[in-house]
């Protein structure tokens, strides 16, 4: 069986094609910023993009992604390393406390600028409500996504 | 096996509580020395003061390298800096190492951090609690900083011949001042590295006033291989040819294993090897269970979901929330241990112009952490090598050695970030299982929680009741104060203690505290700001009850209680009681006029060093018909808006202003969670919550507005901000429902009156 993740393909040899995405990620690809957190689909650790759509990677069975392009948190800086924007804002907004729910907060984040790149608070709040921080990072977790939403727009328009 | 040992269950709860507010005015201080020793044994480590004593007579001279002590190092290519405590979400991997930056006169740009070694002779205690990482380690990383700086200083004076009076630094660099010639620290690495380390007393720290990086908001120094998702947790360790292991225990705490179909689950795809380990007794180490080592985390977990085990319940929790409850309706008829007297409360409350009565209570709640507990472990030769994610890693050392049967010093520990800690990884009996399943696998193997196993198996925060009895007098002033207090014992011990200091004592005349235990199985142990978490919801909330009762307003009955600003025991101090209160109370606006249906809480609570008052703006609307709660009551249902909270905190000068915002909104957040629909119940000595979708946290679109004030420190000394501003949010919300809507909530959490966020 083939994955596509973050542009490589990979050949999954004769794994159960029931395995979890999540734990193909983690465990065989050594792809670990995607997080284990609840294994239910409860809290949005796990999130991943398929096709640029958000994705919880916990029940999802590896055979079910075919020929669907998976972008994890390792996937979201450019070629060169730099990171993008919502990256940039959670660094510098300084978002994280623990920083485990992170990467799928950034996930669910990007999903959704990708499809509504001029979120409102209640898109934002419908977008990320099925993601939880235990921490509590909500409010930077809202903010930081109204940064990098400004700025890209910014940067369109800058051209 | 028999009755389960809970040694070593106590004894952490005591040390890092901080619920020393109040305390007796002499035996305070002596009391959190007494903690601070207690905690420093049971993690197996040796006190403070050594920071520096480790240094070879000269700074450590190898290849250029200067490293006076065990927080620095500066060579050609840069500075490093060690963070020496664990990293569990409350900043301190960059916030120590700022204090040592500070001193040092780096510029923090120039500055690499990494996480120092578990080494108990260089670092002393080495552990995330209590709220201790700041008020421990302020002035010890400041001399450490200082020390470096003034050898740079003596390093450079040298190779110009100069005196090192005419000297000054400045962002990594040493500069004469008559010149403005400069030299970088990084130039002077190999001759500071030839000097003598200089005595403390020949190292001057700077005035605060001098600071040039603390107070600054600086982001956190993992934050950017967070947001690339690098390998940082402890579940994140990856070796080469390692193992994968979930273990399974009974679901009721003391059950043994009487047989399972382990040659079953040896069949199934990809597992290695299964097996059950007997335990050794105690209930905070290895308990009883099955194993199942795999190729993969997903073939051990779907192994563990096949795997049927026969447990033998003789000895097994029996625990019965239902039970519980019904004992404590019963006991709070009837007199408790008495715990703390100060005054005459019977002949107050007989004699006074109104009396109140009421009976709150709180259910058991779980850690939960976002990083279900895990802990990759090799046991090669008789020695042992651990990846922990661990609050407490002096204390995994130990424990690890003692369930392997060998000497701490044949284990070597690697401290990995913490994905949440919140008291839960204090304790280490993941780390005992990871050890245990090492010695039966061939090289290392990463022992994984499901959600399930750290749901079931925490160490929760106990519920409790309280028979709240007070009175207030022909002036209106409260009277008389009596707080009877139901708690739980485990092994025998309360998981939770009132003491004189608990407020009000020692504030009013009349004042009586009892203690009533019951018995109980499950572990429960130190949760964030623990006691605080809870009794502040309790007191906080009474006192308003009480203002009401007296017909004024609670925010001056509330200022009242404190009186003239005097010093307390355990670091308490009415004055900034009383300040944080008036500080909230001005910003959110206290005494303005709101619509129907809308009101302002407030609530001030003192723990673990830190002085806070919270006041928060609330929307209760209107009865949406009936619910039934976890009982099967029937209460009326009604939706709470939480607009805005306003938070006023003294806790000295702040370290990192970006973390310790940080702090405060999360801690609002957390709180807010908690109270709302957070619930552990027990029925036949099992937990009756699963998984996330029946222990239900607070969401983004519930969050509210959070404004964050804090007082000028004046000449106090920093302390923690990680627990202290949990306590008084609960109350602050409570005493704004009964300003909204005039109904008096007792029961967190909220939900069970019927209560929802939105």
């Amino acid at each position: 069986m083939n994955l596509r993740v973050n542009g490589v393909t990979h050949d999954l040899g004769g794994i159960d094609p029931q395995t979890p995405l999540l734990w193909v990620l983690r465990d065989h690809l050594n792809l670990v910023g995607t997080k284990y957190g609840c294994g239910i689909s409860q809290c949005g650790a796990c999130t991943v993009l398929l096709d640029g759509e958000a994705m919880k990677s916990c029940l999802y069975p590896v055979s079910a992604v075919g020929s669907a392009e998976v972008t994890t948190i390792e996937g979201l800086a450019g070629r060169n390393g730099e990171l993008n924007s919502l990256q940039k804002a959670w660094v510098e907004l300084d978002v994280a406390q623990c920083g485990y729910c992170q990467s799928g907060q950034i996930m669910a984040a990007e999903a959704l600028l990708r499809s509504n790149p001029n979120p409102s608070d209640s898109d934002i709040d419908e977008a990320m409500e099925s993601n939880l921080c235990r921490c509590g990072t909500y409010i930077r977790i809202k903010n930081a996504v109204k940064v990098a939403a400004k700025r890209n727009s910014v940067d369109e328009i800058g051209g | 096996m028999g009755k389960l040992d809970y040694t070593g269950i106590s004894e952490i709860v005591a040390a890092v509580t901080g619920e020393r507010q109040l305390d007796d005015r002499v035996g305070a201080a002596e009391v959190v020395k007494l903690d601070r020793r207690e905690f420093l044994k049971l993690t197996g480590v040796m006190g403070g003061g050594l920071m520096l004593a480790f240094a070879a007579p000269r700074a450590f001279a190898q290849n250029g390298t200067f490293q006076p002590n065990g927080y620095i190092r500066i060579d050609q290519s840069g500075i490093l800096l060690y963070a020496k405590n664990p990293e569990i979400g409350q900043g301190v991997k960059t916030s120590l190492p700022m204090i040592v930056a500070e001193e040092l006169d780096a510029a923090w740009n120039d500055v690499e951090v990494v996480q120092s070694p578990i080494n108990q002779s260089v670092y002393g205690a080495q552990f995330a609690g209590g709220s201790m990482s700041i008020p421990m380690n302020y002035q010890p990383l400041r001399q450490a900083g200082a020390t470096a700086r003034t050898m740079m200083v003596q390093a450079a004076a040298k190779r110009w011949g100069v005196d090192s009076a005419s000297l000054t630094t400045q962002d990594s660099h040493v500069i004469q001042t008559a010149t403005g010639n400069k030299l970088s620290y990084m130039d002077l690495a190999g001759e500071a590295a030839q000097l003598d380390v200089p005595n403390e007393n020949d190292v001057t720290l700077k005035d605060p006033k001098d600071f040039r990086l603390l107070g600054n908001r600086i982001t956190g120094v993992d934050n950017e291989s967070l947001v690339r998702g690098e390998a940082l947790f402890g579940t994140d360790t990856i070796l080469p040819g390692m193992k994968y292991a979930v273990y399974h225990k009974c679901p009721a705490i003391g059950g043994t294993v009487k047989s399972a179909n382990i040659e079953e689950i040896k069949k199934m795809p990809g597992v290695v090897d299964a097996f059950a380990l007997d335990g050794k007794g105690s209930a905070m180490e290895l308990l009883p269970g099955v194993a199942i080592v795999a190729d993969s985390t997903w073939e051990a977990i779907n192994a563990k979901r096949a795997l049927r085990v026969e447990w033998d319940e003789t000895d097994a929790s029996k625990d019965s929330w239902t039970d519980a409850s019904n004992e404590a309706e019963r006991l709070r008829h009837e007199d408790g241990r008495r715990v703390a007297n100060f005054g005459d409360f019977d002949a107050a409350f007989a004699s006074s112009k109104s009396q109140v009565s009421s009976f709150y209570q709180y259910h058991f709640v779980s850690h939960a952490p976002m990083e279900p507990q895990n802990c990759t472990a090799s046991f090669k030769d008789g020695a042992l090598e651990l990846w922990a994610p661990t609050q407490t890693p002096g204390s995994a050392i130990g424990m690890a050695a003692r369930v392997c049967g060998i000497q701490p010093n044949r284990v070597a520990l690697h401290q990995l970030r913490c994905g949440g800690g919140f008291g839960r990884r204090l304790y280490n009996d993941f780390v005992c299982e990871a050890s245990a399943i090492a010695q039966h696998v061939d090289g290392p193997v990463k022992l994984q929680w499901t959600r399930e196993d750290d749901l079931a198996y925490d160490l929760f925060r106990a519920g409790g009741f309280h028979q709240m009895d007070g009175s207030v007098d022909s002036q209106g002033k409260i009277s008389g104060w009596r707080n009877r207090f139901i708690t739980f014992e485990v092994g025998g011990t309360p998981v939770s203690s009132m003491n004189r200091g608990v407020y009000p004592g020692g504030l009013l005349q009349n004042v009586r505290a009892e203690q009533v235990g019951l018995q109980w199985s499950h572990r429960c142990a130190a949760w964030r700001a623990p006691n605080a978490n809870v009794f502040a919801f309790v007191v906080g909330s009474f006192v308003h009850e009480l203002a009401h009762a007296a017909g004024r307003d609670h925010l001056e009955v509330l200022l009242e209680t404190f009186g003239e600003p005097r010093p307390m025991g355990g670091g308490m101090h009415t004055g900034r009681a009383a300040n944080v209160i008036r500080l909230a109370a001005q910003k959110a606006g206290w005494g303005r006029d709101l619509p129907q249906g809308r009101g302002l809480g407030v609530a001030f609570y003192y723990s673990h060093q830190g002085h806070i008052a919270e006041v928060a703006e609330v929307s209760v609307g209107e009865v949406e018909g009936t619910t039934k709660n976890r009982r099967g009551d029937s209460v009326d249902r009604r939706k709470v808006t939480v607009h805005k909270v306003t938070v006023a905190s003294d806790v000295g000068p702040i370290i990192n202003l970006s973390g310790a915002e940080n702090q405060v909104e999360g801690s609002v957040v957390d709180a807010l969670s908690t109270m709302m629909d957070l619930s552990v119940t027990f029925e036949n000595g099992r937990i009756q919550q699963n998984n996330f979708d029946s222990y239900k946290m607070l969401r983004m679109p519930s969050t509210p507005e959070v404004a964050t004030h804090f007082v000028e420190p004046g000449e106090n000394r920093p302390t923690g901000l990680g627990e202290p501003v949990f306590p008084p949010l609960a109350p602050a919300v409570c005493n704004a429902i009964f300003a909204a809507c005039g109904r008096r909530v007792k029961t967190m959490p909220i939900s069970e009156e019927g209560f929802y966020i939105a």
